[in-house]
């Protein structure tokens, strides 16, 4: 099911040339006036004189061997424009995955295994923490952590490992702070719920210690929404990277996306359309796989209710 | 700990046991004085309609009752007090006292296996082996009736009917070898068929372990087919108990008596189903100064309304009723009010439903 | 509890007589407190350019990044304008802009789920299925894709996040739709020659019409979060119009200078805005599940 909704996206990107107004090479040279030679490459790399759904084979089969074409402005391969870059977001997204699933999930689980002040004062943080828009958030902390306080850069993916770690912070929790608010509230919801489950009466009526029903019954039956949310939510980084790169001046896929829609090179940003959309089906398909380990009473690519 | 029980001593005693919950902000009765007692051995039957307390009863007696549960008044089991147990005295006091409930599918942990839910307790609370437990759970499947028991274990409960799965919540409370079982409805979810299979089964294991049982249903005849005493809840209070053989035909409640004349006769023909008019009253709906039953009773007099009625003892029985010994001397008892008595006209609540 | 009379019909009626009022009060304070806000920004968004104290788009280098003085509250931005008057008139787009992404994924999304409800079998299986399709797009993607094939601009990101958004109320309206669907009312109207489009229209929609408004309030508020971010990147409203996604990017050469406030005016408008709008959403989505 995912792998058609993959099918079906790719052939959207493809088709997006399509609709551009006016015809595929002014598309394709965003407006440029190109010389017969190129028009003719063009011609032929795209197979233009061809019908629609055999440009979109090609396409798609040379896309799977890596070749995406090449970038009109920066006349390289968009492959090799892509690796440069894809480490860059897949860093990004990992640092702030991993600050999402040990804050969100860890604030969750306290504030829905402790009522009082301690799930209080996380609804309220979190209620606030979800509107924050990740490019206001990334002004906010510039303003405070970089310029102020000066204890983090505010530009540039820095050299080295550990300088990349302090280059990325802020832009990680930046891209965090909105997505870690829903997972701790998702959180709290299922850790409530379960908790109130007839079958936790059961293990306790049964003399289960307390902190084996929270582990064994609680949590682990919690666990099946609580990866359902952090799954969706880690796939929405991809496409928000995009606007945090731009805002940290970060060398990534989702900062070149936005260059190259600007100076409409269209073959790069169908080719990053592509990875990113990619990324975003596997993500999916890796939540459905570990919804189908967590819950026995689903088969294979479906999410029970 | 005292674990001999003397004979005259029963296992379970329950005195004045009031709890009030906060519903709505406001703190309410919902369980008022009740007693109770069941000897080792010995099959109990608890009967109410919806909102008379009887689910409460028996969290109470397991300690389930909801955080913010104010509980007053004495529960003894094997001469210890039952209130005040922490740690893991209460946990060991739940080995002895076991529980099975309504909704099967509900109470069992559906992300984990058969076995793993069946073995729980023993591995956990008496450090049995994994191994040995498991060997247990198997001999146990094998008398609730349960073939395949090496297969069943390494299921899930979505793989079994609900019958099934409810012979396995009994296999398992049975596992810790309890001396008292507290069943809250657990037929009343199942069908017809499989309901009879497990009253069985029940029985049965009873009858092979010597357990004390506190039955808890809305059906009059059910709890009558396998207890020796029944006892009757409305409104949160225990209105009558009595010998199930004599409660049928010389109740000594009207509440009882409605209940009983309820059920349709499958031998006689009824133009018309007889129904207690009026609707149950719950325990914080009830007046404090008088019979909680007064407004719905066919035989309310003046007294009733008087006073709280006290619990006395009659031939053998208690009852709540302050007319009941009078009413017994007359004709047809307390079951004087038939069907086409005007005064039950009003509306269609009937006595035999489906317990809380 | 007693077996009641069978369940009186519903009729539009008594569902259209809950009043928007009686709905707002339910909601409790935050909920009221965030309908003013909403309605404080739909004001400006209205007037804003009218009662803007300076003009927004008179640029004057020279008084750059010149914090608050005189009568400027807010003090100039980048180019010299005044910062107070730019975020009055940019409030139009800024709110104008989500009101059409809602618009759009509400009618498309609400007629494919009454549809899918209505007809189910086939023409349920090809429309979910299609739905879940459109799943797999982030909406700042098909923007970002928009503009790059259609050209930056307002409208091209709109329709992207219209369409991107248009899934999620086609799921949520889908399973109301179906319950409601299945409810013997509608039985009962079929049975009397009522036509299909009669009784969705007239019946099932106003039914499931406070889970539509719940959603729709929500959905605002994302709108307006991709919308501003799409701004931000400089692919939908264009500078030197006003709008705040656009004002945060264009100020933001500002703060390493130290001159950090028009930014995070702007920013703090549009935070404001989003959380008026998704406290509301979530006190009215309790609302229409209660009502269920």
């Amino acid at each position: 099911m995912l792998l058609a909704s993959l099918l079906v996206a790719s052939f959207v990107i493809f088709g997006a040339l399509d609709l551009a107004p006016g015809n595929p090479i002014a598309a394709l040279s965003g407006g440029r006036s190109l010389p017969p030679s190129s028009l003719r490459v063009l011609e032929a790399r795209y197979h233009l004189n061809q019908p629609f759904l055999a440009q979109y084979w090609y396409w798609l089969s040379n896309a799977l061997h890596g070749n995406l074409g090449i970038s009109i402005t920066l006349r390289e391969n968009v492959s090799s424009l892509i690796a440069s870059r894809i480490w860059t977001t897949a860093g990004l997204v990992l640092y702030a995955s991993i600050i999402i699933l040990v804050l969100g999930i860890g604030l969750g689980v306290l504030a829905g295994l402790r009522p009082g002040i301690v799930d209080t004062s996380a609804l309220v943080t979190s209620a606030i923490s979800a509107a924050i828009p990740s490019f206001v958030a990334a002004i906010v902390l510039i303003t405070l952590f970089a310029v102020k306080l000066r204890w983090f850069p505010a530009l540039g993916n820095g050299t080295g490992f550990l300088s990349n770690l302090r280059h990325f912070t802020l832009p990680a929790v930046a891209l965090a702070i909105s997505s870690l608010a829903i997972v701790a509230r998702v959180t709290r919801a299922a850790i409530r719920e379960e908790a109130d489950r007839e079958h936790v009466q059961t293990a306790t009526s049964r003399g289960i210690p307390r902190r084996q029903l929270v582990r064994r019954h609680i949590l682990r039956n919690a666990a099946i929404p609580i990866t359902t949310i952090s799954g969706i939510t880690i796939a929405s980084l991809i496409a928000v990277a995009a606007v945090v790169e731009t805002a940290f001046g970060l060398n990534g896929l989702g900062a070149y996306l936005v260059a190259s829609a600007q100076s409409k090179d269209l073959a790069v940003v169908q080719g990053i359309s592509l990875v990113l959309v990619t990324a975003f089906v596997v993500i999916n398909l890796v939540v459905d796989l570990a919804y189908a380990v967590l819950d026995p009473r689903v088969s294979l690519g479906r999410r029970a209710g | 700990m005292n674990s001999t029980v003397s004979e005259s001593e029963p296992l379970l005693q329950v005195e004045d046991l009031t709890v009030r919950l906060t519903v709505e902000g406001r703190r309410r009765p919902v369980l008022r004085d009740v007693a109770l007692q069941v000897r080792a051995g010995e099959a109990v039957g608890l009967v109410g309609e919806s909102g008379s307390g009887k689910s409460m009863t028996a969290k109470a007696i397991d300690r389930l009752l909801p955080r913010g549960a104010e509980v007053s008044g004495q529960i003894r089991f094997a001469g210890q007090d039952v209130r005040g147990l922490e740690g893991q005295a209460l946990r060991s006091y739940r080995n002895k006292v076991a529980m099975i409930f309504q909704d099967p599918r509900a109470h069992v942990n559906p992300v984990r296996r058969i076995g793993d839910f069946m073995t729980e307790a023993l591995r956990t609370n008496l450090n049995v082996a994994a191994a040995d437990a498991g060997k247990r759970a198997v001999a146990m499947l094998d008398q609730v009736g349960i073939g395949h028991g090496e297969r069943r274990l390494r299921q899930y409960p979505h793989e079994l009917s609900g019958g099934m799965l409810q012979r396995v919540m009994i296999a398992a409370a049975l596992l810790t070898e309890p001396q008292l079982l507290l069943a809250d409805e657990p037929t009343t979810a199942l069908d017809v068929t499989t309901q009879a299979e497990v009253m069985a089964i029940l029985d049965d294991l009873r009858r092979e372990y010597g357990l004390a049982v506190l039955f808890i249903t809305h059906d009059l005849d059910l709890a009558a087919a396998i207890c020796d005493r029944t006892a009757v809840m409305y409104a949160g209070q225990i209105v009558e108990v009595r010998e199930s053989a004599l409660m049928h035909d010389d109740p000594l409640h009207p509440y009882s008596a409605a209940l009983a004349a309820a059920r349709p006769d499958i031998d006689a023909a009824a133009g018309r189903l007889a129904a207690i008019g009026g609707r149950p009253l719950s325990a914080f709906e009830a007046p404090d100064a008088e019979c909680a039953f007064a407004p719905r009773c066919p035989h309310a007099a003046p007294a009733c309304r008087e006073a709280l009625p006290p619990l006395v003892e009659l031939d053998g029985g208690l009852s709540r009723c302050v007319r009941a010994a009078e009413l017994r001397g007359r004709g047809a008892g307390l079951r004087g009010a038939t069907p086409s008595d005007p005064r039950l006209a009003a509306g269609p609540t009937s006595g035999g439903q489906t317990g809380e | 509890m007693s077996a009641a009379a069978p369940a009186p019909l519903v009729t539009v009626h008594a569902s259209r007589a809950r009043s928007a009022t009686g709905l707002l009060r339910g909601t409790g304070p935050a909920g009221i407190a965030s309908a003013a806000v909403i309605a404080i920004a739909t004001v400006v968004a209205i007037v804003g350019k009218l009662v803007a104290p300076y003009d927004p788009t008179s640029a004057n280098l020279s008084l750059n990044f010149i914090g608050p003085s005189g009568g400027h509250f807010l003090g100039y931005d980048f180019e010299g304008r005044d910062v107070l008057s730019r975020l009055l008139a940019g409030a139009q787009s800024s709110m104008l802009g989500p009101l059409a992404v809602v618009i759009g994924a509400l009618v498309l999304g609400s007629l494919l789920a009454v549809i899918a409800a209505w007809r189910r079998g086939a023409v349920d299986a090809v429309i979910s299925s299609v739905v879940d399709v459109l799943f797999a797009f982030p909406g700042i993607l098909l923007a970002v894709l928009a503009a790059a094939v259609f050209g930056a601009g307002l409208t091209a990101a709109a329709t992207a996040l219209a369409i991107a958004y248009m899934p999620y109320v086609a799921r949520v309206l889908r399973g109301a739709a179906l319950k409601e669907r299945s409810q013997p009312y509608v039985a009962a109207l079929e049975v009397q020659g009522a036509s299909a489009t009669a009784i969705c229209l007239r019946h099932i929609l106003p039914n499931i019409a406070p889970l539509i408004v719940a959603q729709a309030t929500t959905m605002f508020g994302y709108a307006m979060v991709d919308l501003a971010a799409v701004s931000f990147l400089g692919l939908g409203v264009q500078p030197p119009a006003a709008d705040w996604g656009v004002m945060i990017s264009e100020n933001q050469v500002g703060i390493p200078e130290g001159y950090p406030l028009p930014a995070l005016a702007a920013g703090a408008c549009v935070v404001a805005v989003v959380i008026a709008f998704n406290l509301l959403g979530e006190r009215l989505f309790e609302r229409a599940q209660g009502a269920r």
